[in-house]
């Protein structure tokens, strides 16, 4: 398996997630800066959490068309897993390879702790060893996490079995109170269409491994390593 | 030619900051204060001087860049001056 981590100017979850993954694939992944106008050939592109571009103007509308988004936009079309962490999230929303938007949160504070979401699929690429589903614990650490799509857009999402994770309670219910942001529906995380690309504020990079206090987080990448190898 | 542009977010859209901005101003005692909303403003400076070029260009700007227009609204103003 090939994976490339796009690394934008702010990006800080670059190093992070190479690790993650690195540890699930035996090798580190490759890294690409946002300049490079093409990613060569890989099964897997991560767009890492940070403040790429300082969040001006938009949180990801600037690297949402820096040089290396081309591809990135080309290669996912045509197949190749994208995961869009955070940050990475709010890239590729910016980028129209997600629906939504991310906006501040209700609170208008900045949140950093863990949360539970529930796992809503399984039957992809990023998710397959999270077996049965259930709840996970995964840090948060964002100001604009706050999804929101039109109400066509978010019934077609859970129509179509799109929402990857929710937040919800310690039992897995999707409540208003487990609800850290204001997050339309209590959406975490998003699938395109096809299965193929992911995006989720909770940090899973920051929970995989013992010595961080938990490995929730392990999953994702591991079956990353598997569905792809 | 200069091009102001202001975004601004849709109706409908729950804008926090608005809110709190609303709420602040209650509590100096702005009475009958309601629906503020906050926005961006930008200008462009371009390099050149017909307007129906400029309104084409920026427009192309608002959607591919200046503005999400899944939650903002853009409105553009061309100065000649």
């Amino acid at each position: 398996m090939k994976a490339h981590v796009i690394v934008f100017p702010g990006s800080n979850c670059d190093r992070d997630v190479a690790v993650s993954l690195g540890e699930a694939m035996g090798r580190p992944p490759e890294m690409l800066w946002h300049g490079e106008t093409e990613i060569p050939e890989t099964d897997l592109i991560v767009l890492p959490g940070g403040f790429s571009y300082g969040d001006y103007l938009r949180c990801g509308a600037i690297a949402a068309k820096s040089p290396i988004m081309r591809d990135v936009v080309k290669k996912a079309e045509a197949g190749t897993r994208v995961l869009g962490i955070c940050n990475g999230f709010q890239v590729l929303t910016e980028a129209g390879l997600l629906p939504g938007v991310l906006m501040q949160n209700a609170s208008l504070k900045y949140i950093c702790r863990d949360v539970m979401i529930r796992v809503e699929r399984t039957d992809t690429a990023f998710a397959g060893k999270y077996g049965n589903g259930g709840v996970l614990r995964i840090p948060i650490a964002h100001h604009e996490g706050n999804y929101n799509a039109d109400d066509d857009t978010l019934d077609r999402l859970e129509g179509d079995g799109r929402v990857a994770f929710r937040y919800c309670t310690a039992d897995g219910d999707p409540s208003a109170e487990a609800n850290p942001n204001g997050s339309a529906r209590n959406i975490a995380g998003i699938y395109n269409e096809a299965g193929t690309v992911l995006g989720l504020m909770p940090h899973p990079e920051r929970l995989a491994d013992p010595e961080l206090g938990g490995t929730d987080g392990s999953p994702m990448f591991t079956s990353l390593v598997e569905a792809l190898q | 030619m200069k091009a102001k542009i202001r975004v601004t977010l849709k109706s409908g859209v729950l804008d926090p900051q608005g809110k709190a901005i609303e709420n602040a101003l209650g509590s100096l005692g702005f009475s009958g204060v309601s629906d503020v909303r906050q926005g961006k403003y930008l200008e462009v400076d371009l390099d050149t001087s017909d307007e129906a070029e400029a309104r084409t260009t920026v427009e192309a700007m608002c959607q591919k860049l200046l503005a999400n227009t899944v939650i903002e609204n853009y409105d553009i103003e061309l100065d000649p001056a």
